[in-house]
């Protein structure tokens, strides 16, 4: 595999009249994670949904794991999971279920299910509808989803929402196994210093633009961590201020 | 993505010009010159609007059906400009052919509609093209909005001619006799210049629409915002 | 892949079985309430049972459709089943067939009510059920695009018919035709022709709507 696992040139897209991304230009290294912060509405998750092709970007060019996100989305889509806002799940299918229907669709066998739900925490309630299931829960089952599709390329938009702190550790194993296993994470995050224990490489954005230190120069290797940690938290109270 | 352009042309206000007098003209022939058919009498002038905007009603559903077509084809917004102006210039040929229909209808046969097989599938697609109208109004994002109309033209015109179909043999058995389609050659002047007539004027009403159309379509889709060097240089 | 989508189609629908009882009883009414508007004569009510069956089908369909991308919808799990990848033909052909299945259990669960309430017997049951079976697929695929279409609206329960209606209409008639033919008797063997253009609509429209598809779902 290439050594940039991710490569984005002057990504826009709008909805109507208002652009959520503007000139948005970045590299992501292979096996290397990335943390995007910006406050609500800086147009994090409209990055990570044109990435993992959900929606098309309406200018500008990108690819995940070497293919094009407009041209080769079935590519693109087979090395790459999402875990989003929405979950993704059903409400009348248990959580067993749900995974079944994840892997049937992806033509592998059942076999991993159980081994997903327990590396959640989710195996005692596997058969539970998940109608039952609390918004923590629903995240686990969430990220279940993603590790059964052992994804190359992994994109996180804010993994701790809603979990507990232990919830909060379960995240951080999480991306450590699946970077261990020589993924790419990408991850959206309001935790900044948590985060900053994780990231190699950090990205802000801010009205659809990227700003701070990467903004008009591709990030091509690992900056410092102290210094992303140190820039990002010195950042002016954005995620305190961004509760809406 | 195309985006879309806006003319400034005058040529649709000549070709609607050019209609009124077609019209004019033709109708004058058509209700003051031209005899009196054998057997229906008076009644049977309505055919010199009828028959021309039934011709023009179905190159009107073509042009819709050929700009849902080209507009999945190309991603280039004029199109849904001009798919937008098909479907409502359609929708309202089709309405008046049910009217000419209903008013020809009620003192021959004593009802308003007999169940003819080309105009009950002119109201049925009306309804089609109403439908897909209000489809348009119901979606927000103008990118959507353009894929479905030209998804549900697309199915809604291959549907016409099986509405047809089924509708000829519906009504077979009960089919008393259906509106006035053969001509002798004294009323063809007459029924040509309207054709004409209606024809410049349709296609007026097009350009204007697909105007309008792209108007919005312009005021809906901004271009981005640039950023000039000085901003570049703040921000980094 | 199709079997994928099918399985999580019926698992679903399995689900919401209470949801089909309540289907049951509306059309069961809608037939109910088309004899109190032509009156107890039985003349009447037997010449047009098979119209007041399929119509009852027909707005009943309209729950159903609109229903079955309820739960696509209610947590965006169609784009996260695409995001897979999975083949968006499939997907379609998966939510059709489970559609189609539904609506065919339905409309012969109306049949006895058709039978009692407008005295429609008749002995020509495989036909029926053959004129059941593809009429409601007639209903089903393109009704299964337009519910795709829809369930992403937020006046999703008036648009569906408004879009439904004029499009289905040769398989209404022929279906009722055919329908008639059997309850009523054919002695000039006309309904095969109405048969086989249902079979031509269906034909057409689960080719087409199955193409369509990719594009009305995918962003």
């Amino acid at each position: 595999m290439s050594d940039v696992a991710v490569e984005v040139e002057q990504l826009a897209r709008r909805y109507g009249r208002r652009w959520a991304l503007v000139d948005v230009t970045f590299r992501v290294p292979t096996a290397t994670v990335m943390m995007v912060t910006g406050r609500n509405g800086a147009g994090k998750s409209t990055l990570f949904r044109v990435l993992a092709t959900a929606i098309r970007p309406d200018r500008g060019r990108a690819t995940v794991g070497g293919f094009d996100v407009v041209h080769e989305r079935e590519d693109v889509r087979k090395q790459t999971a999402l875990l989003a806002h929405q979950n993704y799940l059903y409400e009348s299918l248990s959580a067993r279920e749900n995974l079944d229907v994840v892997a049937d669709h992806l033509r592998i066998g059942r076999d991993g299910i159980a081994g997903v739900l327990e590396q959640v925490g989710l195996a005692a309630r596997a058969n539970d509808v998940i109608s039952t299931f609390s918004a923590g829960m629903r995240k686990r089952l969430s990220f279940a989803r993603v590790l059964l599709q052992e994804p190359k390329i992994v994109l996180l938009d804010e993994p701790y929402g809603a979990l507990d702190p232990p919830g909060f550790d379960l995240v951080d194993e999480v991306i450590r196994a699946l970077k261990a296993r020589g993924a790419t994470i990408l991850m959206t995050t309001h935790q900044i210093e948590r985060s900053a224990q994780l990231a190699d490489l950090t990205l802000m954005l801010e009205d659809g633009r990227v700003v701070g230190p990467a903004a008009g120069r591709p990030l091509s290797g690992p900056l410092d961590r102290g210094r992303a940690a140190r820039e990002t938290a010195a950042e002016p109270a954005a995620p305190q201020e961004s509760v809406c | 993505m195309e985006m879309p352009r806006v003319s400034t042309s005058r040529t649709p206000y000549v070709l609607l010009a050019l209609g009124v007098a077609c019209l004019l003209t033709g109708s004058y022939f058509g209700l003051f010159v031209a005899p009196a058919e054998e057997y229906m009498g008076n009644v049977q002038r309505i055919m010199y609007v009828h028959v021309p905007t039934a011709w023009n009603w179905m190159l009107s559903v073509l042009f819709a059906f050929g700009c849902a077509v080209v507009f999945l084809f190309k991603n280039d917004m004029n199109w849904d400009a001009r798919l937008e102006a098909g479907l409502e210039v359609g929708a309202l040929m089709a309405f008046l052919l049910c009217c000419q229909g209903a008013i020809w209808a009620k003192p021959t046969w004593g009802v308003w509609w007999d169940w003819d097989p080309r105009l009950t599938s002119t109201a049925v697609l009306l309804f089609s093209l109403l439908g897909i109208v209000a489809l348009r109004h119901f979606v927000d994002d103008p990118v959507k909005r353009a894929i479905w109309s030209a998804v549900a033209t697309i199915v809604a015109s291959i549907d016409l001619p099986i509405v047809y179909m089924s509708v000829k043999w519906w009504n077979s058995l009960h089919q008393q006799q259906s509106t006035p389609q053969t001509v002798s050659s004294q009323f063809h002047l007459p029924l040509r210049v309207n054709a004409f007539g209606v024809l410049f004027l349709m296609i007026g009403f097009l350009m204007l629409r697909s105007r309008i159309a792209a108007m919005r379509l312009q005021h809906e889709l901004a271009a981005p915002p640039v950023l000039t060097g000085e901003e570049a240089g703040e921000l980094a | 892949m199709l079997t994928a989508a099918l399985r999580k189609e019926l698992l679903l629908q399995w689900r919401s079985r209470s949801q089909m009882m309540a289907v049951f009883v509306f059309g069961a009414a809608a037939l109910l309430l088309f004899s109190f508007a032509i009156g107890p004569n039985t003349e009447a009510l037997r010449t047009f049972s098979a119209g007041f069956l399929w119509l009852g089908l027909l707005l009943s369909s309209t729950l159903t459709l609109a229903e079955s991308f309820h739960a696509e919808m209610e947590n965006r799990a169609l784009e996260g089943l695409l995001l897979l990848p999975s083949n968006p033909h499939a997907l379609y052909y998966g939510k059709a067939i489970a559609n189609w299945l539904q609506l065919a259990v339905l409309g012969v669960a109306l049949v006895p009510v058709m039978v009692v309430l407008y005295d429609a017997g008749t002995t020509q049951l495989l036909n029926l059920l053959l004129i059941i079976v593809l009429g409601t697929a007639g209903l089903s695929a393109p009704g299964t695009l337009y519910a795709a279409m829809t369930a992403q609206l937020k006046a999703k329960q008036m648009i569906l018919p408004l879009l439904l209606f004029p499009l289905i209409v040769p398989a209404l008639l022929a279906s009722v035709k055919a329908t008639s033919f059997a309850i009523l008797g054919d002695p000039m063997g006309q309904a095969t022709s109405w048969i086989v253009l249902l079979l031509a609509f269906d034909l057409i429209y689960w080719s087409l709507c199955g193409v369509l598809f990719r594009l009305v779902v995918e962003e």
